[in-house]
Order: structure tokens, then sequence, then C-alpha cells
């Protein structure tokens, strides 16, 4: 037999891959290799900051890109958003490593899924999906392997944007209006809830965007902020009816001047 | 103990192999003809959610014809050995020739595994090239694993050699998606109308399948057109 019904059944890579490849599958890990790894001091890159915020097209996904190791920069172009289709994508915060690897086996699933099928998985049932990939890390979170995604997408059904916030154990919550999570998460949220408003523009949601992208630099450590000196920007995606976008490099760099020029009067 | 029969290798061939022709005899045709902007692949399929043509993987798609069941079990496992590959290595080193081998060692250990019954199926592999200074891939599988290089155009099913023997006599290089598609159709229309077919077949494009891998899109090069689709370019 080519293939067990029960696996066909289900469109699930995931599983087979724990099974037949568990090399390919990270947040495997043994995890009593973890606490030792943690105990002899050793650091994982760690990334920082992660915003979603819905608007009147649809739903701006954006993070920062520094990563960190202990006190210092890990990284400074390290990517945190993620492509998932067309209408969806995700932004990880926590342990580098893990994350990208969540990231990257999501996005794998979610179009594994929907070229067996020849449809489209609902964005709940992607926002499921992702829920269930964080509870069986549950064991390696709970010795440091943090991963905290946002899932954010447009729904086509509802012809709306739509927010997932997660916790370590798997836990989903959709969100109305917006989110930040991450080591400066929580100044990013503090900006948006003074500047946010329902219903925004694309050019106002920006706005707002690039402002808790900086609040969130100007106090978290772990953030950084636009880098001038290596042309670094955060990475700020838009997801509309007609599908994901990236905000052009040279639209950040204005946005983020014409912030700082409004901050200096 | 009771010995089991002795049957020659060759009768074992030959059972097998009138086997599975009865049933590919019978089964519709598809052909993949290759266009200014990649390759183009053209079925007789009525059916608006079923198809047998598909995407495997950035560059590459999978044409089937035969046993639905049974192509469907081969593009499953075509799939996910392609995003196993894609995610040991990287994306770019999951090539069709790579996939046509995995899938002749499908077909062909089926085959002759004496115990199970042999796939009544026929494959085309295609793929885009990456760059214009490289070439599009077609490779054609049989039902008994063997498989061999096609230039240009091809087709399986119970009369690829009448459709290859008109692409023949009617294929130019350098079509645009409009003329391809056409070609496919008039090849198909005169299969149709050869005399002798009782019940011809209805070919518009309502009835037909159409997929294209389009060196010009993003990462994944596959697109399946839509009736809507199909009616702005033949328009």
């Amino acid at each position: 037999m080519l293939i067990e019904p029960s696996r066909y059944s289900t469109s699930n890579l995931l599983g087979f891959l724990k099974s037949e490849h568990p090399d390919l599958v990270k947040f495997d890990l043994d995890p009593s290799l973890v606490s030792d790894w943690r105990n002899n001091g050793l650091d994982a890159l760690e990334g920082t900051t992660i915003i979603a915020a819905v608007y009147e097209e649809g739903v701006v996904i954006a993070g920062d890109r520094q990563a960190t190791a202990g006190f210092q920069v890990g990284e400074r172009r390290i990517q945190k958003v993620f492509d998932i289709d067309e209408h969806s994508a995700i932004a990880v915060a926590g342990v580098a490593s893990i994350c990208i690897e969540m990231a990257k086996l999501f996005q794998v699933q979610v179009e594994f899924y929907e070229k067996i099928e020849g449809a489209f998985l609902s964005l709940e049932g992607k926002a499921n999906y992702l829920s269930n990939m964080l509870k069986s890390n549950l064991q390696l979170a709970i010795q440091g392997l943090i991963v905290i995604p946002l899932f954010a997408g447009y729904d086509l059904k509802r012809k709306c944007g739509h927010i997932y916030k997660y916790d370590i154990a798997g836990g989903r919550y959709e969100q109305e209006s917006y989110d930040a999570e991450g080591s400066g998460g929580k100044d990013a949220r503090s900006s948006l809830k003074k500047l946010y408003r329902p219903d925004m523009s694309r050019e106002d949601i920006l706005k707002v965007i690039v402002a808790a992208l900086w609040d969130a630099a100007d106090e978290d450590l772990g953030t950084a902020g636009p880098d001038l000196l290596r042309n670094i920007f955060p990475i700020i995606k838009t997801i509309t009816h007609s599908g994901i976008k990236d905000v052009e490099e040279s639209e950040i760099k204005d946005l983020f001047a014409d912030l700082f020029e409004k901050l200096s009067k | 103990m009771a010995s089991p029969y002795y049957v020659s290798p060759e009768q074992v061939v030959q059972d097998r192999s009138e086997f599975v022709q009865k049933g590919i005899e019978k089964a519709r045709e598809v052909i993949v003809l290759e266009y200014q902007d990649g390759l183009a692949v053209v079925a007789e399929n009525p059916l608006t959610t079923v198809f047998k043509v598909s995407e495997i993987y950035d560059r590459i798609a999978f044409a089937a014809t035969g046993l639905y069941r049974e192509y469907e079990a081969l593009r499953y496992v075509g799939i996910r050995d392609a995003e196993v590959k894609g995610l040991t290595y990287t994306r770019e080193d999951v090539t069709a020739k790579w996939l046509t081998n995995v899938y002749s060692q499908y077909i062909g250990g089926n085959f002759w595994q004496v115990e199970s019954k042999p796939l009544e199926v026929e494959l085309l592999i295609c793929e885009v090239k990456e760059n214009p200074s490289l070439q599009n891939r077609i490779y054609h599988l049989s039902f008994d694993g063997t498989f061999w290089e096609e230039d240009k155009y091809a087709a399986v099913g119970g009369r690829a050699d009448s459709i290859v023997q008109f692409l023949d006599d009617t294929y130019s290089e350098n079509l645009d998606l409009k003329s391809a598609v056409e070609l496919a159709i008039k090849t198909f229309e005169s299969l149709e109308t050869e005399s002798g077919v009782e019940e011809p077949y209805e070919v518009n494009t309502e009835t037909v399948e159409i997929a294209i891998l389009d060196v010009n899109r993003g990462r994944r090069k596959f697109r399946r057109l839509s009736d809507t689709d199909l009616n702005e370019i033949l328009a």
C-alpha cells in the first residue's frame, strides 16, 4: 500500500515527519538535554517585539529585526514575520531557532494541505493547527524554549482581518483589534492603546504600527528601532482581500522619518 | 509442504502488462505542451473539483491518467516526499528528475510485487525551467515504472499515440498561451471526430481541465485555469 488511509484522511504532514523523520522536527527535542544546556549558561538567540493590528482593509503584521543572546545583540537582521500563504502570516517571539522552525513547518503544513485537498484551509483551521503545534512544544517551553506567535490573516468568508494570540500552552485567543508580544510587547501595547482606532486607513494604521515599534525599541533593550547606519528596518506586511504584501523599505523609512520629526519638535 | 507454482518472469510481465494495458486503453488523455512562458497541461475532464493535473512542488506539476484512486495515492506521496526533501535540504534541490525516479521505484516496485495488483496509471512529470538559460523538463512514466524524457510535448492515455502524431504535424515552438490552449483543444477535437468514435466527447472550455507552469510567477509556478480564465484567454 502506498499510503495508510488514516494518513491520507487528515492531510497531516507534521505527524508523518514526527514519526518518520524526527530529525526534521526540533520541537520534539529530548527535554532533559535542554535543562542541561540552560544550566550550563548557554544562551540561544531570542527574538523580541511582534505586533499585529486589524484595519479597514484587513490586517497589518510587523516585527523588529533584532535577536538577543543574553545581554548582547545576537543578530541584527533576523526575520520574525513569515508569509504562510496568500492570506495569512505569522510573527514569532521567543527562542529564535525554535520559532523559525515552527513558522517554517507551519507554512509547509498549510501549503501541503492546500495542495492535497485542492482547497484553502480556513483561517480558523490554520489558527487551530498552530495551537496544536504549540501544545506539543509545551514541555520545552516550560524549560525555557518558548515560542509566542501572533497569527494574522484575512478571512475570505467573513471578509475581514483577524488576529490570534497564543500562550505557551497553545491556548488560542482571537483578538478583535490589535496585539503585541515579546519583550517589547508591553510597550508596544501601551502605545497602540492610545493611538489605535477601529477601521483605520492603511496610511493611519502604518503610522500607529511604526510608533508602537519605536516605543518598544525606545523602552526595551531587546528590541531594535530602525538601524539607519546599516539600513535595517522592521518588517511590516499588510494582508487584504487581494493578498499579502510587504510594505516597501523606502515607505517604512519615510514613516520613521516623519515620526522622528514629530517627536523632536 | 506444498511448493509454490513456478511462473517465469516473462509470463509475469506479459500477464501484468496485458492487464494494465486494458485499463489504460480506456483512460482519457492528458497533453502537455511547451509554450513561450512555460508548460501548459490540458486534460479532458468534465469534473470541476476532481483533477488529473496537480501541483507537486514549486516548479513541478503532475498529470495522470488511469485509475483515480491509484494516481491520487501517487500524487499524495509525491507531494509528501517533495516536502520532506525540501525540508531536509533546500527547496531548489527538489527536481522533476528526482521525483520521477521516486515514482519509478513506487510504480515499478508495485508492478513486480506478485501478490499486489499492478497500478493502472500513466504519468507526466513536468518541470518549468528556473531561468531562461535552462530547459523545461517533461518525464513520461509508464505503468511498469520505466520512464523517458520527452521534448516540447507529450501525452498519456489510451489514444496518446494518435495525439503525438497529430502534434508532430501541428506543433510549433514559442506559442503564446492562447495558441497553445487552442492547439490542445483542436487536438482533442480531432480525436473525437475521427471515424469510429461512438458518442464523441464534447470538447469546450467547461469540459477540459487546464493548468500551467508559468515561469513568470513567484515561487509557486503552478496555476489552475478556471472557466473564466479560459474564456478570457481564448477571447
